[in-house]
C-alpha cells in the first residue's frame, strides 16, 4: 500500500482508480472478487448517491452498484 | 447454470420451448423450472437455475442454483460474452467440479457492438470442453448447442484450487482468446450517466414510475370502456338473459346469476356467470394487461437495478436494501411473484420486513383495478388518499420493523446490466404469459369465491356474522356489518372482496377505509401459502399479527379521521 492510497467513496465521480487493498474479512474478499473486485484491478467512480448512499463503479466495462460501508473498505490509488 | 442475467432463462425457453419469465435485471429466476428437450433418440430434462456468481451460495436463490448442481448429469453453462473474464469463475468452479459441461457464450452479438473479439475456437481448444457461441433472443447457435450436448465432457486437469489460483488461470486464458478495442462513448452511456446521476436521475426515477402509472391506467381505462364492457354488454348480456329464464326461480338461477327478478348487474349480481365472470375478465383484466406490459419494459430495458440503486438509501432504512424495490414492483402486480423474489435478498431479517410489508401495504393490481372501479368514480383524491395511507405505512413500519426485527441488513451489492432496447416480441410474450398466469389463477377461486358467499348467505351463515359484527364494524370502522364479507371474501381473492362491497353503497371515506383494510389485514390465500414456504411457520405468525394489529389500528384511526368520533 502506498502513501496515495484513498477509500473507493473518496474519489471524485468520473476518475478512475486501481484497487491497492481490500480491508476486509475472507468473506467480504470472496465477494468482491467473483464481481471482479480485485487488487491490481483499474475501478472507475460512475456515480455516488446522496446522504451516504451506495455507489455506482464500473470494473470491466460493467456496472455494479456497492454499498458506502463496502466502498470504504477498498483502498485504491487515483491514477492520473 | 451461469451468472445472474446472462440469459440462461431465454436459453431455457430456446431449448425446451417452454415459457418462463426473463428479464434484464440479475435475480429474475429466484427458482427452478424443468422443461423436456427432445434428442435424436432419447428426451432429456433440462433445468434453469437461478444465477449466482460462484459455488459459495450468499443467498437462497443462489441456495437453490448450487443444490441443483447435484442432481445434473451434463451442465450447461451459460456465459454473459461481453463479460467473460468475471463469469468464467463459475465456469472454473463447475469445471473442477468433474461434471460432464458445454459452455454456451451468450450476448455473441453484442461483443461484436461494444468492440470485443473472443476466438472462441481456442478457449473451446484450450479448456477442452465444447464452447457455443449464441444469441439465445434470437436463437441463433441454439441448433449447435442442442447437436454439442452429446460432447459434453469433463477436463480432468482442472483440479480444485485457491480463489486466487482461479484468478490467475483466468488471466492466462483471457490474454490468449480475447482483445478488447477501445470504444466510443455511445447513446447508451450518456443514458446510464444521466438515469444515475443523483441530480437528473432521482427526477427521471418519479418522472418514469408517473408516466408508466398513467399509462396503466390509460390503458386500462380504455380497454374497459372501448373492447371489455362492450363485449359483455352487447354479447354476452343476451346469453345471460336467455339463461335467466330458462333456469328460472331456483338455487341454480341464484349462484349462477344471482337473485331471480332482479335486474342482471354484472358488478352486484354475485353470480357465477355474471360477476365470477365480470369481475376478473372486464374489471381486471384491462389494468392486468396494461401492468404486466409496462412492468415488462421497465424490466426489459434494464431500469429496474437503477432503480434499486436510487432509493436503496430508502429502504435501507427500512432494514432492506435497493433490491427490496424489486419485491414491490413485483408484487404491485401480484403479491405471489412479489413473495418469491424476496429470496434474493440476503438475510433472514430482509426477507421477512420485505415479505410482511409487501403483504400489508402493497395492493396488488387485481385489487387495485377494482380500487379504481368503486373508487374512482368519486374522485382522483380518495385513490390518492389510499395509496398515501399505504406508502406511509410502508416506510413507518419499515423504521420500526428494522429496530426491532433481529438480524443484519446487509448492504446493497448488485450488477447493472446495460441498457438494451427490449424487442416487442418479447414483450408481448412475457406480457402474455403472466395474463394466462393470472386467468389460470383468478377465475377457479373467483367461481369458488362467488360459490361460497352464495352458500354462506343461502345457509344463513353470513348474516349471523354480519350481525354479530356489526356494533364493533360500526363502532371501531364506521362500516356496516355486511362489509364483513368482504373481509371473509379478502381470503380468497381480494377483488371479489372488493367487488362486494358495491351492493352495500358506502360512503367514499367509507369505502377507503374498507379498501385500506383489506389491503392490510391479510394476504390472499394464494400468497399466504407462498409465505409459508418461504418465511416458515414461526415467522409466518409473527408476520399476520403484525398484520391484524396494523389492520385495526389503521382502520380505527382513519374512522377518527375521516368519520369522526362513534
Amino acid at each position: 500500500m502506498t502513501a496515495d492510497s484513498i477509500e473507493l467513496d473518496k474519489i471524485p465521480p468520473k476518475s478512475s482508480a486501481k484497487i491497492q487493498q481490500i480491508k476486509g474479512g475472507h468473506g467480504l474478499i470472496q465477494k468482491l472478487q467473483v464481481m471482479g473486485i480485485r487488487t491490481g484491478q483499474i475501478i472507475t467512480l460512475s456515480s455516488k448517491q446522496p446522504f451516504r448512499g451506495p455507489i455506482t463503479i464500473k470494473i470491466n466495462d460493467r456496472e455494479l452498484t456497492l454499498g458506502r460501508g463496502m466502498a470504504k473498505k477498498i483502498m485504491v490509488e487515483v491514477i492520473r | 447454470m451461469g451468472n445472474p442475467n446472462v440469459g440462461k432463462s431465454v436459453v431455457f425457453s430456446r431449448l425446451t420451448g417452454a415459457n418462463v419469465i426473463a428479464s434484464n435485471y440479475p435475480g429474475t429466476t429466484v427458482d427452478f423450472s424443468k422443461g423436456r428437450l427432445r434428442l435424436k433418440d432419447e428426451t432429456v430434462e433440462i433445468v434453469d437455475a437461478p444465477g449466482t456468481y460462484s459455488l459459495e451460495a450468499s443467498n437462497k436463490a443462489e441456495e437453490v442454483a448450487t443444490k441443483m448442481l447435484d442432481t445434473a448429469d451434463v451442465v450447461i453453462n451459460v456465459i454473459d460474452a461481453t463479460n467473460l473474464e468475471r463469469n468464467l469463475y463459475l465456469t472454473l468452479e463447475l469445471l473442477e467440479q468433474q461434471i460432464p459441461m458445454v459452455i454456451v457464450l451468450n450476448l455473441w452479438d453484442e461483443t461484436k457492438h461494444i468492440g470485443i473479439h473472443i476466438d472462441h475456437e481456442k478457449l473451446q481448444s484450450l479448456l477442452n470442453i465444447p464452447v457455443i457461441p449464441t444469441v439465445a433472443l434470437t436463437g441463433e447457435g441454439i441448433k449447435q448447442l442442442v447437436n454439442s450436448l452429446k460432447n459434453a465432457t469433463v477436463n480432468p486437469e482442472i483440479k480444485p484450487t485457491s480463489h486466487e489460483g482461479r484468478w490467475i488461470e483466468i488471466g492466462t486464458l483471457i490474454k490468449k482468446v480475447e482483445k478488447v478495442e477501445r470504444k466510443k462513448h455511445t447513446f447508451r452511456d450518456h443514458l446510464a450517466d444521466l438515469t444515475m446521476n443523483p441530480i437528473t436521475g432521482i427526477p427521471f426515477s418519479i418522472l418514469v414510475i408517473l408516466a408508466a402509472f398513467w399509462m396503466v391506467r390509460l390503458i386500462g381505462e380504455n380497454l374497459i370502456n372501448y373492447i371489455f364492457n362492450p363485449l359483455f354488454e352487447q354479447y354476452y348480456r343476451p346469453l345471460v338473459s336467455s339463461l335467466s329464464q330458462i333456469l328460472g326461480d331456483s338455487i341454480w338461477h341464484t349462484i349462477l346469476i344471482g337473485e331471480y327478478g332482479q335486474e342482471i348487474i354484472f358488478e352486484e349480481s354475485l353470480g357465477m356467470l355474471t360477476t365470477g365472470l365480470y369481475v376478473p375478465i372486464a374489471m381486471v383484466l384491462p389494468y392486468i394487461i396494461a401492468f404486466y406490459f409496462m412492468l415488462s419494459v421497465l424490466e426489459d430495458t434494464g431500469y429496474m437495478p437503477r432503480l434499486a440503486t436510487l432509493v436503496d438509501n430508502i429502504f435501507h432504512k427500512l432494514g432492506m436494501h435497493g433490491h427490496g424495490i424489486i419485491s414491490v414492483f413485483l408484487g404491485l402486480g401480484c403479491n405471489v411473484p412479489g413473495a418469491l423474489s424476496t429470496r434474493s435478498l440476503e438475510t433472514r431479517k430482509q426477507r421477512f420486513i420485505s415479505a410482511t410489508l409487501l403483504s400489508i401495504a402493497v395492493p396488488c393490481m387485481a385489487q387495485t383495478a377494482m380500487v379504481f372501479g368503486v373508487l374512482g368514480q368519486f374522485g382522483v383524491i380518495y385513490l390518492a388518499l389510499v395509496f398515501f395511507v399505504l406508502v406511509t405505512l410502508y416506510i413507518l413500519l419499515g423504521i420500526i420493523m428494522n429496530h426491532f426485527v433481529k438480524g443484519s441488513s446487509p448492504e446493497i451489492f448488485l450488477e447493472v446490466p446495460p441498457y438494451r432496447r427490449p424487442s416487442l416480441s418479447a414483450l408481448l410474450k412475457k406480457t402474455w404469459m403472466r395474463i394466462r398466469w393470472f386467468l389460470k389463477e383468478a377465475i377457479p377461486f373467483l367461481f369458488f369465491g362467488v360459490l361460497l358467499i352464495n352458500i354462506l348467505y343461502h345457509v344463513g351463515i353470513m348474516q349471523v356474522i354480519s350481525q354479530t359484527l356489526t356494533p364493533f364494524m360500526n363502532t371501531l370502522f364506521g362500516l356496516p356489518g355486511e362489509a364483513t364479507t368482504a373481509l371473509v371474501v379478502g381470503f380468497l381473492r381480494k377483488d371479489l372482496a372488493v367487488g362486494t362491497l358495491i351492493p352495500l353503497q358506502l360512503s367514499a371515506f367509507q369505502l377507503v377505509i374498507a379498501v385500506t383494510m383489506l389491503t392490510i389485514y391479510f394476504p390472499c390465500v394464494a400468497t399466504f401459502a407462498v409465505l409459508l414456504r418461504e418465511l416458515g411457520v414461526k415467522d409466518l405468525i409473527k408476520s399476520t399479527m403484525i398484520m391484524i394489529a396494523t389492520a385495526g389500528s389503521v382502520g380505527f384511526i382513519l374512522r377518527l379521521v375521516l368519520l369522526g368520533l362513534p
